[in-house]
């Protein structure tokens, strides 16, 4: 995955609660491949396009400002619902790559993590006058550094952030977790022998 | 002497493998189910040179691409959804791990045949590429959802990186009334708590209601935890449970069933033990639910008027509120006994099991459908269940359209869609917008109360329709 250390970009307000995976990214591009050509337009397809493929004017994304925005402010339980790992690829298809939101759904935060695309939890308050501060000059940039865990506002506002460690060691180096598991090969294996004698029903 | 532990915490516990300081455990993983979904974890197996470390407890099973149609792969005419299904068969077949195929009487929805198959138990942890995995912790086990990466990350290391989230105990008191099931009271919870409550929790149901529920109900409130937010919805296993798995094909056998049911009867919550949160859902005052809006707080008791957005003070949820009934094309105040529907689809992992089905029947039987209407039972078996007890005959003479099993018009992957602009009363579990097709309206309800629509092409308070006769 694409390493994330620091980045200053457009950002975008998403005034929406419960913005769940099924709007990110609706079912029926579920059978698609990730290297599929027009993997970008699916990224809020309902709500981006009309019947005829012609971009609906009012949506954010389809706004001259935001149009290269990369990083969206959001509001409470973004990408609540389905664990469909597409919404992070179609966000980062779209060059979105991170959400600043109050609360995310727990398995989207995490596919979003797995993938260079960061999530970032802030008070409530903070998204509020961050998505008040972006309508009120569209185009604004806010930077994130995910090294010092802080996010820089608009105005120059500074808010840190809380992440997990080991996350943020994955992230800024781009790896993925599964080679850093099998560091403990060894405790799995003795693992497995302990649990076959102790749970012999599951065997 | 020891403190008091939850069921949630001694599964925990017993599975962690490894432990950092900073609050992130690696669990290991017992059971690990996937479906024609799960591709992508495949592809990313494929392309870092890796393989399944333990193919005998992991599981897979066409649902999502299922045609409900068709059970032979020829006669599949979506290609796209046919390619999905003979990709998991592939990979099945390549990394060697058990596979119930399209036309194996066991395949059905991976939250269906887990704990029916009794790959499911209680004191496990087990993982699925499907939110709705929360369904599995109806047996007692810590069971949730993952991403495509999580699900390669399981495949190649039987393992999960996971910091241990809050726990909420959700207590059911009082008696829940004639007709209201597992699917009225996860619809109340959420409508009483928020769909965001439960972000950052585990969640344990317990008190008389929880106990008086039969499994399926169990599972059906326990597939619902997601809707609520949370991952993982407990419920400490009983005699119900055990009688459940009994005998069921992947359950222990012989000697060893005896040590495991030994075991499972120390697992629930002792008594004293700590929760972060106490939610109270008094069970009695529970109707049969229904939603109106676009997210799943969004339901009421049939009784109940639609609410009205100007009385809620919260401005984001007022706006939320307002934007779902210009999606929905309702108003305020409105009885939704007054909103006629166009289709009706009995499914899905929340709704699909034997007991689901019987309790359609009784509504259907001897009634003729007002509307298109479709059912699809949970699994293979369960569809040969229902037809030995005569129950696809009560559907058919009443105009059912009765189908094979897999997630159809839940979410739509296989086709099974609504038209554009079309209303449904379904026994699924999201009425996001657009869920079951563009421009869609869709109204979560138990299988009585489908059913109670389907035959009279509006929605019906089902207790009405039972009490005549």
């Amino acid at each position: 995955m694409e390493a994330f250390t620091s980045l200053t970009a457009i950002a975008i307000p998403f005034d929406q609660v419960d913005v769940d995976t099924d709007q990110i990214i609706p079912a029926r591009f579920l059978r698609k491949h990730r290297s599929d050509p027009d993997y970008a337009s699916f990224l809020f397809n309902n709500a981006r396009y009309n019947d005829d493929g012609s971009e609906k004017e009012d949506f954010i994304l389809n706004q001259e400002k935001y149009r290269h925005g990369q990083i969206i402010i959001a509001d409470e339980n973004w990408g609540c619902g389905s664990s469909r790992e597409a919404a992070v690829y179609a966000l980062l298809a779209n060059g979105i790559r991170a959400v600043i939101a109050p609360s995310f759904g727990d398995i989207h935060y995490n596919n979003g993590m797995k993938n260079g695309m960061l999530p970032v939890r802030l008070p409530i308050i903070d998204c509020n006058t961050l998505r008040k501060q972006i309508h009120e000059v569209p185009g604004s940039r806010v930077a994130i550094n995910l090294l010092d865990q802080v996010v820089v506002g608009p105005e120059g506002t500074n808010y840190s952030f809380d992440i997990d460690p080991l996350h943020k060691h994955c992230m800024v180096n781009g790896l993925d977790d599964i080679s850093l598991t099998l560091e403990h090969e060894e405790a799995l294996g003795a693992y497995e022998k302990k649990r076959q004698i102790e749970a012999p029903w599951l065997y | 002497m020891a403190a008091p532990k939850t069921i949630f915490e001694k599964i925990w516990e017993a599975h962690e493998v490894v432990k950092r300081d900073d609050g992130q455990s690696l669990l290991y993983v017992d059971r690990h189910i996937l479906h024609d979904g799960s591709f992508h974890a495949f592809g990313m197996l494929r392309d870092s040179s890796r393989t399944v470390r333990q193919p005998d407890q992991t599981f897979g099973t066409p649902d999502h691409y299922a045609s409900t149609t068709e059970r032979t792969l020829s006669e599949m005419t979506d290609l796209e959804a046919r390619e999905k299904v003979e990709l998991l068969a592939a990979n099945a077949n390549e990394f060697g791990i058990h596979h119930f195929g399209l036309e194996d009487i066991r395949m059905g929805i991976v939250h269906v045949i887990g704990p029916e198959l009794g790959i499911t138990q209680p004191g496990i942890l087990l993982c699925c590429g499907d939110s709705h995995t929360s369904t599995h912790g109806a047996m007692g086990c810590i069971s949730f959802g993952i991403g495509a990466s999580e699900a390669s990350h399981v495949l190649a290391t039987q393992s999960i990186w996971q910091r241990k989230p809050k726990l909420m105990r959700v207590t059911v008191t009082g008696q829940l009334g004639f007709g209201v099931t597992g699917k009225d009271v996860a619809l109340a919870l959420i409508a009483q708590e928020s769909a965001a409550c439960g972000v950052g929790y585990a969640i344990e149901y317990a008190g008389p209601c929880i106990s008086q529920l039969d499994i399926e109900g169990r599972l059906t409130l326990s597939n619902m935890t997601i809707e609520a937010g949370s991952r993982i919805g407990l419920i400490a296993p009983d005699d119900k449970t055990i009688k459940f798995l009994e005998g069921s094909e992947f359950a222990p056998k012989g000697r060893k069933w005896e040590l495991a049911v030994e075991a499972w009867k120390d697992l629930p919550t002792e008594e004293g033990a700590e929760f972060d949160k106490e939610v109270i859902l008094n069970g009695s005052t529970i109707a049969p639910m229904i939603t109106w809006g676009t997210s799943p707080q969004h339901a009421i008791r049939i009784t109940e008027p639609i609410p009205d957005p100007e009385a809620e003070p919260d401005n984001e949820k007022r706006e939320a509120m307002k934007r779902a009934l210009t999606y929905t094309g309702l108003e305020p105040g409105q009885l939704m006994t007054d909103v006629s529907v166009d289709r009706v689809f009995i499914g899905s992992c929340t709704n699909s099991r034997i007991q689901d089905l019987r309790l359609a029947a009784e509504v259907v039987k001897g009634q003729k459908v007002k509307v298109w209407s479709m059912i699809s039972p949970g699994s293979g078996k369960i569809r040969q269940q229902a037809e030995a007890e005569g129950l696809d005959r009560i559907f058919t003479d009443a105009g059912f359209d009765w189908r094979h099993s897999g997630c159809s018009m839940c979410v739509g992957l296989n086709g099974d869609l609504l038209n554009k602009g079309e209303r449904s009363a379904s026994t699924s579990n999201r009425n996001f917008e657009g869920r079951q097709g563009p421009e869609t309206r869709t109204h979560l309800v138990s299988p009585a109360m489908a059913a109670a629509a389907a035959v009279t092409g509006k929605f019906t308070d089902v207790r009405t329709l039972m009490e005549r006769r």
